[in-house]
């Protein structure tokens, strides 16, 4: 009872205006909002005593008066003060309804559960129920705060939490989960194998949301575990760009050491880098897998990586590019390091912070790599506004940067360096000076004479400074400069910065033979000055009297015996020491011995000159960007970046089994094709960079973007249901398809390797990303279209290929966007069917044309079992394609020879008859050849030129061939106002007419 | 990775800690402190300050050091960047970050801390994301609030953050639709004291205030796009795009934010809009000293130059200035010995200037240190790299929007050395 009346006294004791509204509050339970005022005021002037207050709004009935007190109380914990006393009566409202109240009653609890131990027990069920709630966000937030509170008893609890969380369907609940691991980790160590069991399971996911998270909690729990990362490495590269810029840093950080580990260095000497300029064609696969043997070829997966990586040095995010720059210092070819410097001097424009680490980075770089920054050098010109830090770190750069040719630039701008009124930045200036004077020789008598002129300066810091950088050079050079040890020995009185002092005297001594008339003098007025010197400038004193009593005692045996007789009772214990063995060494007595016969050799050794070299010198041993680096010196959990292995570990432990594959790419805006086909071989990415161009690739970007607009609409939950709806199906297809292609693979066209099936399945396959996002389109649009492309290779009589198999395909130039239609809606019973010739090589045959067929259906119903009818193929290949089972559709189509083909589709009983009219021009592929050759063709074929019209200067000329009988045909088109001649050679005479009237009747329609 | 955060202070106070893990003592800011005792400006405390069982990482924005506490390996910048979000994130709920406004709105802080960070790691960065979640403190609403006893906290539960846009939210309705584009360019120059220029580059930015109903789809395309080879986007922004056409397609955040910053560097060659003409001489063995400055309008294409404010740091043994300034007004404070004209609008045909005498300290050596003026200014509808944005299209959406866009130019960091002249009094 004492000590509650105690209580309330003191507490009547405060504030009176502040006690008065509390009061009001208690006895007339007024909603907060009176008071509010008053929060804001007592927030900051509260202490424990007013505890007892807020316990009880806390135990009131009002949802306003708990708030309140809620809002004090997270004020109490932002001032650090303590309110654990108020647990218990904090932790009845973790079940709130309201939400406001429910967040200020986590941030309680995760502050002060670990002090509560027992009580916080009391909230675990309400989380376990949470955990359970049918909305994604409120069982993430559950698990966020169960996971926070770190209380060692509920380590089952958590654990069996993250695991159910980690196949949660919400990638918002699996992030949380993933960040639940490291929380779990830190708490209870010994959870460490089952943890690695999760951060196993969550690597393999495909969201964007979760990668950052895992591959963090992977850094924390087994950053030693590489293995866990091969399976995954290739859609982490994939998904980079897509997730969220923490993330990324993370990601990238992880994958440099990654990589280090797994792929040999690009920095040999007689690396060839020419994995751009690999043949075109995929025909090559095998030959170019021979080539191998060359001197260094790139992982396709380190090649990836480099190029994945490359776009986010564009980040806003300064941490991004700087994680990029470093990935590619540590990664990437030489010469292909350029492409971060732009990125690098571009952050120098953001925060002081920002700048000090970046230079950092580029101090340690620049010493490696001058020519990287060298064109930038103006960047790094120091501004009166910079902080000290800033400006000797741009100062560091500036001399690293210094090469004959800039010298005078840098040295011009340093001189004005030296007038700033910043004191501290004048003398790293002039140690930069002095850098730049010993490493480039050309400029050390300019840069001494520069500063002896400084030594006249006013300031004794610029003045101090200078003497010692001077000592610093002279030492290189002593012979010739006896002039300026004369000048500095004439400033010596007006010199009081020790240091400088020191130097000087240093001087004298060392090179007391050079001046050999001043050096006592100075020695006499040190004498008589000795006792009221720094300890720094005596030492040397003392070493001055020992040189030069060696080399000039009969001037100097007197002064020196003073000296150390001064020296002898000095108060510092250095200088006693000194002093003493100084006069055992020079002074022979019969005590000393042997030693003193060589005091001159000892004293009088030649010293060698000292380096002045950058201190980022060592840096490098630390990986860039990391605090390690910043600080140099290791701290705590700093993970070190791997030599490069001298051969390459297994590349195969990243390949994936195509049926995962299958589902891999579809999340955000990658490009789900795309990124399938990269994983493949090199030329195939040839390929994938030139079809680009072509409007195939575009169009199904566009299908892309359409339908992930149509999901941003979407209901998110829907959305993501649609979406692992459709990943599912695209694994069952791809199934199918797997299994279908190997009858295929027995067939007589295919006598490719095995490469050349993975790069036809991925063809295939990204005409199912095509079909499923048309689905979702579909299904989101209510509207019953059904696209479906397909692309059908016909093959034409395969007759003498071998024989211009040196003349090389190029690609085409132009592809038209236009279809053709094939079979109309209304004649087709709801189906139709559009056909375009992509001009692309043919993947099953090199005299095969490719064609693309689109089929739609607007009927109600579903179609099946739609295929070419088998009696039809007459003499002609064509290439069979009956895959799509899971739709219940087949489709087959032919191409005769003449150029006209019958196509028979069947909708159950239904059978049409249909015909493909190609153009002339689409029967032939570009092939490239000089013009020489192509007169030379030209003659071959001259008596067969079809319609000369007139004979004058060609303009322009096309070479192609047939694509089925691979005859040449060459077309020169020449222009003489106001006439055209065109000229075609071929040896198939009707094909030339009907080429000539083509091409007359474009060319006419074109003109002007 | 970031432990803790503890907000200090111009005079060394905490004044707000938060701590992610378990609870790190404040006394480990007496290493920031004694790093703050030995610099000499606030802003020269190093970054990154280590101490035996942590590190401290600190920014200094609007006089409020932000110290960031970790015990491991964690990229500096990483945290840094961080941090400045943070401060970005307050100035945007709050209207300015200063110790009182995080003072009045600590729930709001704490509320918007948590978010930020799960675990020490960056959960929801994205200002969008962040005001649904909580809504930021208007007059309006904390009246509304203290009445009805509703709350800042968002009802609904974010979709942003699941969505493949994260930066915009969903259910977006505006009844006048807009979209404006300010381009705003800086120059940092430095320019020596015969009045070349040493060096000089532009630092320009694209920030958008875009407020269109529903899922807009833009597009903005440039006159002379390949000024634009050093670029740094908001994530909305299709890279794939621009890298093959040259042309910004994003579907924009919703309100105020930045599309683009770009710099155009030193290797091109940057108009200089501004000139100044000076002549600072002492006369040995006397204390006085004259003051002459000159500013001029050059290569403005015909725009005027506004706000125009020059600052100089005199040298230390100045005494006082008695200067005329034949428009505007000029203080000079001898403490700091910092000179500021407030100049204003330069009238071409009249040029503005500052006139007059300085006194030295008796005795005082002559100053051998060169000042340095610098100059800040605004231009008005003139973006002096050349950029011209050519067209804005919309796609997505039925309305018509009202489009805008804006230009200007302003002093970035403009340096410009001066000589100082001290005249030898002849013998006799």
């Amino acid at each position: 009872v004492l000590g509650m009346s105690a209580n309330s006294v003191s507490y009547n004791e405060q504030g009176s205006g502040e006690s008065g509204v509390d009061a009001a509050q208690e006895n007339s339970s007024i909603p907060a909002s009176i008071s509010a005022g008053g929060a804001a005021f007592s927030l900051f002037s509260a202490d424990c005593k007013k505890n007892e207050d807020l316990k009880e709004m806390l135990e009131s009935n009002k949802e306003s008066l708990k708030l309140e007190a809620m809002k004090r109380i997270v004020g109490l914990i932002a001032k650090g003060k303590n309110a654990s006393e108020l647990f218990p009566a904090v932790v009845k409202n973790v079940a709130s309804k309201n939400i406001e109240l429910k967040k200020l009653v986590y941030v309680y609890l995760v502050r002060y559960a670990e002090e509560q131990q027992d009580l916080a027990l009391l909230s675990i069920s309400t989380f376990q129920r949470a955990l359970k709630d049918p909305n994604q966000l409120i069982r993430a937030s559950a698990l966020r705060v169960l996971s926070s509170i770190r209380v060692p008893i509920i380590v089952p609890i958590m654990m069996l939490a993250i695991k159910e969380a980690a196949t949660d369907l919400s990638p918002y609940v699996r992030k949380t989960a993933a960040h639940a691991i490291q929380k779990l980790y830190s708490l209870d160590p010994d959870q460490k194998e089952h943890l690695i069991e999760v951060i196993e399971k969550l690597l393999k996911d495909k969201s964007t949301l979760v990668a950052g998270s895992v591959v963090m909690a992977f850094e924390e729990v087994c950053p030693d575990r590489i293995d866990l990362i091969h399976k995954n490495y290739r859609k982490l590269c994939n998904l980079l760009v897509d997730v969220e810029e923490w993330g990324q840093v993370v990601i990238i950080h992880m994958l440099t050491r990654y990589a280090r580990t797994q792929f040999v260095s690009p920095w040999r000497e007689d690396a060839v880098f020419d994995e751009n300029s690999e043949k075109t064609f995929y025909d090559s696969e095998e030959e170019r897998r021979v080539d191998q043997s060359k001197p260094y070829i790139m992982d396709p997966d380190h090649r990836l990586l480099l190029r994945n990586t490359k776009p986010l040095l564009q980040s806003r995010n300064t941490a991004v590019v700087m994680a990029v720059s470093q990935l590619y210092w540590h990664l990437s070819p030489k010469h292909e390091l350029s492409v971060i410097t732009k990125s690098l001097v571009r952050l120098l424009r953001s925060h002081r912070e920002v700048q000090y680490i970046v230079l950092q980075n580029i101090a340690t770089m620049s010493i490696q790599r001058k020519g990287m920054f060298e064109p930038f050098m103006k960047s790094f010109y120091v501004r009166s506004t910079d902080a000290t830090h800033i400006k000797t770190l741009k100062l560091e750069i500036l001399t690293n940067l210094a090469n004959e040719a800039n010298i005078s630039t840098i040295l011009r701008e340093l001189q004005t360096y030296v007038k700033s009124q910043d004191k501290a930045f004048v003398a790293a200036t002039i140690q930069a000076i002095g850098r730049c004077a010993t490493n480039i020789s050309e400029v050390t008598d300019t840069c001494l004479n520069g500063l002896v002129l400084l030594l006249s300066n006013r300031d004794e810091t610029v003045v101090a400074e200078s003497v010692v950088v001077i000592k610093k050079l002279l030492q290189t050079q002593p012979s010739q400069h006896s002039d300026i040890i004369k000048h500095m020995a004439k400033l010596f009185d007006n010199i009081t910065v020790p240091m400088a002092r020191a130097s000087i005297l240093w001087l004298m001594g060392e090179y007391c033979e050079h001046v050999p008339k001043i050096a006592p003098d100075v020695l006499r007025k040190m004498a008589k000055t000795f006792t009221s010197e720094e300890d720094i400038v005596k030492l040397q004193t003392v070493n001055l009297a020992a040189k030069l009593y060696l080399s000039n005692s009969k001037q100097t045996k007197l002064l020196t015996q003073y000296i150390l007789n001064l020296g002898k009772y000095d108060q510092n214990y250095d200088i006693r020491d000194r002093t003493r063995f100084i006069r055992q060494l020079i002074v022979p007595n019969e005590k000393s011995g042997a030693l003193s016969r060589y005091a001159r050799r000892i004293l009088m050794a030649p010293k060698p000159a000292p380096v002045l070299q950058s201190a980022f010198k060592d840096r490098d041993r630390f990986q860039l960007g990391t605090l390690s680096h910043t600080l140099n010196s290791q701290s705590n959990g700093y993970l070190e970046l791997s030599d490069w292995p001298a051969v390459a570990p297994d590349q195969s432990v990243r390949i994936v089994e195509v049926v995962k594959e299958a589902g891999a790419p579809l999340l955000g805006k990658s490009k789900p094709g795309k990124s399938a086909e990269k994983f493949y071989s090199d030329s195939e990415e040839e390929e994938e960079g030139s079809s680009s161009e072509d409007s195939s690739s575009s169009s199904s970007e566009e299908s892309e973007s359409e339908s992930e607009s149509e999901e941003n609409s979407d209901d998110s939950n829907k959305s993501s249901s649609s979406e692992s709806d459709s990943e599912k199906k695209k694994k069952t297809l791809k199934n199918k398809k797997l299994q279908q292609q190997k009858p295929d693979s027995k067939d007589r066209y295919w006598s490719h390797s095995k490469a050349l099936l993975l790069i036809i399945i991925t063809k295939l396959f990204s005409i199912h990303i095509v079909l499923s996002f048309s689905n979702q389109f579909v299904a989101s649009c209510r509207c019953s279209l059904l696209r479906l492309c397909v692309f059908l290779a016909c093959q034409f009589d395969a007759v003498s290929w071998h024989v211009r198999v040196s003349l090389q395909a190029s690609f085409p130039v132009f592809v038209p966007e236009t279809s053709h239609e094939l079979l109309h809606r209304m004649t087709g019973k709801g189906l139709s069917a559009q056909y375009r010739f992509t001009r692309q090589p043919c993947i099953y045959g090199n005299s095969m044309v490719s064609l693309q067929l689109t089929l739609s259906n607007s009927s109600d119903q579903a179609l099946e079992n739609i295929h070419i009818s088998e009696k039809s193929s007459t003499g002609q290949n064509i290439h069979h394609f009956n895959a799509i089972g899971e739709l219940h559709t087949t489709n087959h189509s032919e191409i005769d020879t003449n150029m006209s083909t019958v196509q028979h589709e069947h909708t159950k009983e239904d059978e049409f008859s249909v015909s493909i009219q190609p153009a002339v021009g689409e029967l032939l592929v570009p092939i490239t050849m000089t013009e020489a050759d192509f007169t030379k063709e030209k003659l071959t074929w001259c008596q067969k030129a079809n319609q000369p019209i007139h004979f004058c200067v060609c303009i322009s000329r096309f070479a192609g061939k047939t694509v089925g009988s691979g005859c040449l045909v060459l077309v020169s088109v020449a222009l003489k106002d106001p006439d055209a001649g065109i000229t075609i050679n071929t040896e198939k005479t009707v094909m030339a007419s009907m080429l000539l009237r083509q091409v007359k009747i474009t060319l006419t329609n074109s003109g002007p | 990775m970031i432990h803790s955060l503890f907000l200090i202070n111009a005079s060394g106070d905490i004044f707000l800690e938060k701590h992610w893990k378990s609870v790190v003592s404040r006394s480990v800011c007496d290493y920031f402190f004694e790093a703050l005792e030995r610099a000499t400006e606030p802003e020269n405390v190093p970054p990154v300050i280590p101490t035996p069982h942590h590190f401290l990482i600190n920014v200094l924005r609007h006089r409020i050091y932000f110290v960031a506490v970790i015990q491991s390996e964690v990229p500096p910048l990483f945290v840094i960047e961080f941090l400045h979000r943070v401060v970005d994130t307050f100035q945007d709920y709050f209207g300015v970050c200063t110790e009182a406004a995080i003072k009045d709105n600590v729930v709001v802080v704490y509320e918007l801390l948590e978010e930020m960070l799960d675990n020490g790691f960056p959960l929801a960065t994205e200002s969008n994301i962040l005001k649904e979640l909580i809504k930021p403190p208007t007059i309006l609403r904390t009246v509304v609030n203290t009445i009805t006893g509703s709350t800042n906290v968002g009802e609904q539960l974010p979709t942003g953050q699941l969505s493949v846009v994260p930066w915009r939210r969903t259910g977006v309705k505006y009844t006048n639709n807009e979209a404006y584009f300010d381009v705003v360019e800086e120059i940092d120059a430095i320019i020596d004291k015969s009045g070349s220029t040493i060096t000089a580059e532009i630092q320009g930015v694209v920030d958008a205030c875009v407020k269109l109903t529903g899922m807009p789809d833009l597009t903005l395309s440039f006159m002379n796009p390949r000024l634009l080879d050093d670029v740094s986007f908001h994530p909305c922004v299709r890279f794939k795009r621009w890298e093959a056409e040259r042309i910004l397609s994003f579907i924009p955040p919703d309100g105020n934010f930045r599309l683009l910053s770009y710099h155009v560097s030193s290797q091109n060659l940057v108009a200089i809009p501004v000139y100044v003409k000076h002549n600072i001489s002492f006369r040995e063995g006397s204390s006085q000293g004259r003051f002459e400055l000159t500013l001029g309008p050059k290569q403005t294409m015909g725009k005027a130059v506004e706000s125009v404010l020059v600052s100089s740091q005199l040298p230390r043994g100045v005494l006082n200035a008695n200067l005329n300034p034949s428009q505007g007004t000029y203080t000079f404070d001898p403490v700091t010995k910092l000179l500021s004209w407030d100049v204003g609008k330069i009238n071409p045909q009249k040029l503005p200037s500052l006139k007059g005498s300085m006194s030295l300290q008796t005795g005082a050596s002559k100053p051998d240190e060169n000042p340095t003026i610098n100059i800040q200014f605004k231009i008005q509808q003139l973006a002096i790299s050349g950029l011209k944005v050519n067209r804005l299209d919309m796609y997505g959406e039925k309305y018509k929007p009202f489009k805008g866009i804006k230009y200007m130019t302003k002093a970035g960091k403009f340096q410009n050395d001066c000589h100082l002249l001290v005249i030898q009094k002849l013998a006799g």
